[in-house]
């Protein structure tokens, strides 16, 4: 406004190049756009930056390895691929037991550069896929903010989500996994879907059946849309907001995504076979009856007749409905819930039933603090924008509510699904912070304009009742002011959080770890890799390596051996056969060795760096998930009353176990903090309880640099005996 | 001092890819012949000529030494020297040169046989030695304080009538193992003449056989002193002589009596106490000569050539296979015969496409050339198959073969693209969109 006041004074050929206010918002707004979408990029890259361009984690590693094969043999090979190099012996159909759309993406991505004549290596793009994505969903979120509340609320929304850690910790450089690209495509939908419902239109509902196509492709979190859509529905229903625009959209996206999904080969059949599926049926069978009695009322004209027609319509149709499922149910052709599903419905489910579900660190409940850590302000901020959200009600609104709460909701079951709430939380925070900002900002332009219509005009009705408002409040301008850099203080605050969270906390490769040594300096830790690439270089080719499954999938991608167990958790039986050979004797342990025809025997052990997610301390696990399946493994047998111990006061079975053994095989002759005697376990921080262990049946065969990583050879049997 | 293992290697090779004019031909055995023979006094060297003149006899190469020689070696450069040992030196404390246990069962791990005769005076070492290899020599000495130290094994019953000491530990043994791969196909019909020591086997070890058993009323003791407790080793427990095939296939043959071997008991005459019959020589000699024929594997040994698979209708080897693929299974198996390869024949060997559990077992059928082989359906389940042959008889060298295989599922499309019975569906389908269009012709164009 300034500006073009000052503009005003000058001459008429500089006046020609002014821009028109709304050029003006334009420019503004597509530089901020610009701006954010770089940002959201570059905030993503501390690890590249600090340690190299390299995969991160555990799954990403196997998303790589799949993506090389895809860009090696091509597509139709990658759909049939038969891995017999993990899960031996039972092999692992790939291109029938995963989400492609990741890997079709960067393959893409990465054939596109190449046409560009853009010689890059098919890792570099793995590596940038995340943070790409990142940002696109910068632009969704613009989008989106747009069409539920007003392009303020959507630029607001975009720059949240570029920084909001609770995204970026599943999408930094490096971080090649599903939730990189299926993120963008979940909010995409929702996008496309809300506009869908907005306008009414078939090709926005096509749209929103492409999107959930591609989240389908890429996630099996497209279970939250599909059971979403049909909730958001049924809510508008019961709150009488039917309209045919819901209708086509609702009706052509369900019709068309369940189509669209079936194509992909892990769905298949389970958009009508499956019971997490079934909400999304059931309510598109409603908003059939729901037109058809719509269409009957409208013929009859009879509000008695109308009433009788429909209690018989509803009889009839509940009682089909129920028969349908019970009948689907109890024939098998309608699968149950899995455990998945229960687990985010009730989160004390997968504790008593599932261990293996239990077992992983990102599927425990999420503690306060982390919401705090990975939502900063905008924790204050969801409440007020769910506010203004009730304030302002539409069907858009209406949609954004449900996802913030429902998703809320599973992020406090599952750390990892904060990922999920953290668009929807953005997007109504930025509602908040949009509408305040703009409120005050209003506020403070009436007030320095007053002054002006009043010397300006000597007299109105408008600007006298003006004048009295102002008068009633009379510190309005300053405290709107002061509240205006309250608000910016915050959001800088959050903006400094939220980098300061992603150079510390999240960009860490965890395949390469990095501790502060004696004299502030950085120590790096790269002995997995050391470790992988001893096994690529040293042992016959179609050696087979048994590791708990966590290190299943870099043991294959960087190790290129053939593993027992992986990541992908598919066979709980075969996972608890490794944790039964973990948790028994050495002569147990040997003949389910044997069994397996394994070679090498692979473990992690934190012992001496002190490096604390290691294999004694997920040990119970393998116990627990091995004696599910195997009651002769007892956990009790491993613990002292109730507590778990390695030191002197161990039970004897735990200190005889394969994994004690194997993790602190020569162990007792270290010393590894001054002070401390020799076998001083830096993690447990005691004295180790057995010093003196003897291997029979497996040998030493390489310990890495800081023996994070050690793996023994099976031996054959004996010659003589 | 490579030559000869490299000769060996390169048999290998050249068997594998000339199988049937390799099995034809008179070639190496799977042996080489050169014999180290360790005595703890040379007059061994002729009160036991018989023995080693039919060992020379028969191409083996024998070198004598003193079980105390100082510049006695087993290998040189991390090679071996020898193929074979002979440890007629029983009362030994320990070998001259680099040789110890250890060494000795180093070189049977190594894939190595031998012979080793003990006696009553059986020092520690070989007494290690043995119980290395699965046997336990009588340890009464040890924790029978009132026994003398030197046990034997007494029959009252069942010794030889020649016997002049009248202590009954000239024993004459007949209870043999029923095997003509270890014993030859001619029976061993005099009794066989022993003195020595028992042992017993152990009972872990699935590897040791007794060859020649001591009769249900033997006992082990010391025949000069009184008994005062009951003897630790008895009746038909007791091995007189043993053979252990290692899972390398390679053979130790422990006896316990250095005599058995000797001139004197290969010429002498025997008659069992009890017995009318006489025999004018002793089993002796046809029983060492046929268990050292075994020992350095002149017969008994099998080998396993030209493992294929393939589909049926094609040639070559593929590097995986679908569910439900036919295919074809062979491999060449041979008998080393003393002087060359003969197929071996048999209608007992087995195949298993074996995941974790055989899903397939099927007999091989021969052609009695050598050539075994079968054909089956693979199982409807993929995974990381094997082909696995074990195959385990008595005296004969284990055959355990195993190639991976690794079977798929269909791709996509090899499923049938029309099923019959979706041909409804399929008209539906089809119906409906025909009748969708005409619907929308008339809509639109009949107003």
């Amino acid at each position: 406004m300034a500006a073009a006041t000052a503009l005003d004074s000058l001459p008429a050929p500089l006046r020609s190049l002014r821009l028109k206010t709304k050029q003006q918002e334009l420019l503004l707004r597509v530089s901020a756009l610009a701006l954010i979408y770089v940002l959201a990029f570059v905030v993503r890259l501390f690890s590249v930056l600090r340690y190299e361009s390299m995969i991160h984690e555990f799954d990403p590693y196997f998303n790589y390895r799949t993506t090389l094969f895809l860009s090696d043999h091509g597509f139709s090979e990658f759909w049939n691929w038969f891995d017999f190099e993990s899960w031996y012996p039972l092999g692992r159909v790939v291109g029938g037991t995963l989400f492609p759309g990741l890997m079709v993406t960067a393959a893409l991505l990465h054939r596109l550069l190449r046409a560009l004549s853009l010689a890059v290596h098919i890792r570099e793009v793995c590596v940038l896929t995340a943070p790409f994505f990142a940002a696109n969903t910068t632009l969704v979120a613009y989008a989106f903010g747009r069409e539920i509340w007003d392009s303020g609320a959507g630029l607001v929304a975009a720059a949240l989500i570029a920084v909001c850690p609770g995204y970026i910790s599943r999408s930094v450089a490096g971080s090649y996994d599903n939730e990189g690209v299926a993120i963008f495509a979940l909010l995409l939908t929702f996008y496309l879907f809300v506009r869908a419902v907005n306008t009414g239109s078939l090709a926005w509902s096509l749209a929103s059946a492409f999107g959930y196509f591609y989240m389908v492709s890429a996630w099996g979190g497209y279970v939250f849309i599909i059971n979403l859509l049909p909730l958001y529905v049924l809510v508008l229903l019961v709150t009488g907001r039917y309209s045919q625009r819901l209708y086509v959209a609702y009706n052509s996206t369900y019709v068309l995504g369940m189509l669209l999904a079936m194509q992909i080969r892990f769905v298949g059949f389970q958009h009508v076979q499956s019971g997490e599926h079934m909400a999304a049926m059931g309510v598109f069978f409603l908003l059939q009856v729901f037109f058809f009695l719509d269409w009957v009322k409208y013929l009859l004209n009879d509000a008695k007749l109308f009433k009788s027609f429909l209690r018989i319509t509803l009889t009839c149709v509940i009682t089909v409905g129920t028969l349908a499922l019970g009948i689907g149910t109890a024939s098998g052709y309608i699968s149950p819930w899995t455990g998945r599903f229960y687990s985010l419905l009730d989160p004390t489910y997968a504790k008593d039933h599932i261990p293996i579900i239990a077992s992983v660190s990102e599927h425990q409940p999420t503690a306060w603090s982390s919401f705090m850590f990975d939502f900063h302000i905008l924790l204050f901020l969801f409440p007020a924008g769910l506010y203004f959200c009730f304030k302002r009600l539409s069907d858009a609104t209406i949609f954004i509510v449900m996802y913030g709460l429902t998703s809320m909701y599973f992020a406090g079951v599952m750390v990892r699904l904060i990922l999920v709430a953290a668009p929807a939380v953005c997007l109504i925070s930025a509602i908040a912070a949009s509408a305040t900002i703009k409120n005050l900002t209003t506020l403070i332009r009436t007030k320095s304009k007053s002054p002006q219509t009043v010397s300006g005009k000597s007299s109105g009705s408008k600007a006298a009742a003006k004048g009295a408002v102002d008068q009633s409040l009379p510190f309005q301008q300053n405290v709107a002011i002061a509240l205006l850099l309250g608000a910016f203080y915050l959001l800088s605050r959050y903006a400094v959080h939220c980098t300061w969270v992603t150079s510390e906390a999240y960009s860490s490769p965890s395949i390469v770890l990095a501790a502060r040594g004696h004299n502030g300096g950085r120590v790096i830790f790269d002995d997995y890799r050391e470790a992988y690439y001893w096994l690529r270089q040293n042992t016959p080719s179609d050696a087979k390596i048994m590791s708990w499954w966590d290190y299943g999938y870099q043991i294959t991608a960087m190790g290129n051996r053939t593993v027992i167990v992986d990541n992908n958790t598919w066979n709980n039986t075969h996972i608890a056969t490794v944790g039964r050979a973990m948790s028994s004797y050495e002569d147990e342990a040997y003949e389910i060795m044997q069994s397996l025809d394994v070679n090498y025997v692979l473990v992690v052990f934190g012992g001496v760096t002190g490096y604390s997610s290691d294999d004694i301390n997920k040990f119970l696990w393998m116990v627990r998930i091995g004696g599910g399946v195997f009651p002769v493994i007892k956990e009790p047998d491993y613990l002292v009353n109730g507590e778990y111990r390695v030191d002197k006061g161990a039970a004897p079975k735990m200190l005889n176990c394969l994994m004690y053994k194997l993790c602190y095989y020569r162990f007792g002759e270290l010393t590894t903090e001054y002070g401390k005697p020799p076998g001083y376990d830096r993690v447990r921080g005691v004295e180790i309880g057995n010093k003196d262990i003897k291997l029979e049946y497996l040998e030493e065969a390489f310990t890495t640099s800081n023996w994070i990583v050690r793996i023994y050879k099976v031996k054959p049997p004996k010659n003589r005996s | 001092m490579a030559a000869p293992r490299h000769h060996h290697l390169a048999l290998a090779v050249a068997v594998a890819l000339l199988v049937v004019t390799a099995a034809a031909a008179d070639e190496g055995g799977p042996r080489g012949r050169r014999v180290l023979v360790l005595v703890d006094d040379l007059a061994v060297r002729s009160s036991h000529s018989a023995f080693f003149a039919s060992l020379q006899g028969r191409g083996l190469d024998l070198d004598f030494r003193l079980a105390d020689d100082p510049k006695l070696s087993l290998h040189r450069y991390g090679q071996y020297l020898y193929d074979g040992l002979v440890l007629f030196a029983p009362s030994t404390p320990r070998f001259g040169g680099s040789v110890d246990q250890n060494s000795i069962l180093e070189f049977i791990d190594a894939g190595h046989d031998m012979i080793l005769a003990a006696d009553s005076s059986a020092s520690d070492l070989i007494r290690g030695i043995a119980t290395e290899c699965g046997v336990d020599f009588d340890e009464s000495r040890v924790y029978g304080w009132c026994q003398d130290p030197e046990a034997m094994v007494i029959d009252h019953i069942n010794y030889a009538a020649t016997d002049a000491e009248g202590d009954h530990t000239l024993i004459a043994g007949d209870d043999l193992i029923q095997s003509d791969v270890i014993l030859g196909s001619k029976k061993i019909e005099a009794p066989v003449l022993f003195r020595g020591i028992g042992h017993a086997v152990n009972p872990s070890n699935s590897l040791v056989l007794k060859v020649l058993s001591a009769s249900p009323s033997a006992y082990s003791a010391n025949p000069k002193s009184k008994l005062a407790s009951p003897p630790s080793l008895t009746g038909s427990a007791i091995s007189l002589v043993s053979v252990m095939q290692a899972r390398n296939n390679a053979r130790v043959l422990i006896s316990g009596s250095l005599d058995l071997f000797s001139n004197r008991f290969l010429k002498s005459g025997v008659q069992k106490a009890g017995s009318k019959i006489r025999h004018e020589k002793a089993g002796n000699e046809q029983f060492v000569t046929e268990t050292s024929k075994w020992v350095f594997h002149e017969r008994g040994h099998l080998k396993a050539v030209n493992v294929k698979h393939n589909k049926v209708g094609e040639t070559n080897e593929p590097g995986m296979y679908r569910i439900n693929d036919d295919l074809e299974y062979s491999v060449e198996i041979y008998e080393w015969s003393g002087t060359s390869w003969k197929p071996y024949v048999a209608d007992d060997v087995q195949v298993q496409f074996y995941m974790m559990s055989p899903y397939v077992l099927k007999t091989l059928s021969t052609d009695k050339k050598g050539v075994f082989s079968t054909s089956f359906k693979v199982p409807d389940v993929y995974g990381v198959f094997q082909f696995k042959v074990e195959y385990q008889r008595l005296g004969y060298t284990g055959l355990s073969l195993s190639k991976q295989i690794p079977v798929r599922p269909y791709r996509h499309n090899e499923y049938e693209r029309f099923i019959t019975s979706a041909y409804p569906y399929y008209a539906a389908s089809f119906s409906t969109m025909g009748a969708f269009f005409i619907f929308s012709f008339v809509y639109l164009y009949h107003k």
